[in-house]
């Protein structure tokens, strides 16, 4: 009895979670001042924190939460008000608006016909076998050490670049 | 109606809508927010698939995206703030001499 009400209590939220992250994401395509679209996003980020963590990964849930709204949303943020542009009254979306749209009905036609009609039926044990962080470090560090240093590569990478652009930039400054 | 297809259903809409968001949007900070939304849906895929299959991988791809947004992130804000110095707007339509 209190079985089956957690299990549907359960799809439920699932079901709650999902379609907020939908409105978010309808909501950024609709609505015209950055700051509001980024809030839009940072809603959708969190119900999908909560999805992962409906699903059992709670280590991901948590790393959504930390990296992309406590990071990269808040910079985000933090570059809308620090430029304060007023977004000017002109159209709020470009010419494009006609074939986006089309591009639109067709992705999500193509993708979720081939979703909803062959899907291989899911292993008995995935519902019980929650990917601990443990294990998941184990493998991560055991067989996928050559991605882990390429991605630090990547930061690298990244870090220069960054600085070269500052470089750049105060040279047109000065300049 | 399974649960793999359903969330498999929204990380599809979330893609769409995020790609959808790059091509209408005129804003330069909107357009990259759409395309974190589009990085998010691929995560909820590769979740997912980790959940269905039993496996680890899904989630060792789902951290290695996270490394990839944060540098995409931070090298694309410093281009767009050096474009917004030199315009003064965020308009996409006044970028167009970038075309070469």
């Amino acid at each position: 009895m209190i079985e089956s009400l957690l299990q549907n209590l359960e799809t439920l939220l699932l079901a709650l979670f999902g379609l907020g992250a939908l409105a978010g994401a309808v909501l950024m395509i609709v609505l015209r001042q950055p700051m509001r679209v980024a809030l839009a996003l940072i809603s959708t980020m969190v119900f999908l924190g909560g999805i992962f963590g409906l699903l059992g990964v709670h280590f991901i849930a948590a790393f959504q939460v930390l990296i992309y709204v406590g990071a990269v949303m808040v910079f985000m943020v933090y570059v809308i008000m620090l430029l304060e542009v007023r977004e000017s009254t002109g159209a709020r979306y470009s010419k494009l608006l006609l074939p986006g749209l089309a591009g639109f009905v067709l992705l999500v036609g193509a993708i979720g016909i081939s979703v909803w009609r062959n899907l291989p039926p899911a292993k008995a044990a995935a519902a019980d076998s929650a990917f601990g962080i443990s294990k998941f470090s184990i493998a991560f560090l055991n067989e996928y050490w050559l991605h882990f240093e390429l991605t630090s590569v990547l930061l690298v990478a990244a870090v220069v670049a960054a600085l070269a652009v500052i470089k750049v930039s105060r040279r047109s400054h000065h300049g | 109606m399974d649960k793999t297809q359903l969330l498999l259903g929204l990380a599809v809409a979330l893609f769409a809508l995020g790609l959808l968001g790059v091509i209408v949007r005129r804003n330069v900070l909107v357009m990259l927010m759409c395309m974190e939304l589009m990085l998010n849906g691929v995560n909820l895929s590769l979740v997912t698939f980790a959940q269905q299959t039993a496996t680890g991988v899904g989630a060792v791809l789902v951290f290695l995206i996270f490394v990839v947004a944060t540098a995409e992130i931070a090298l694309a804000i410093p281009i767009v703030l050096l474009l917004v110095r030199d315009k003064r707007t965020l308009d996409l339509d006044a970028y167009s001499d970038l075309k070469g």
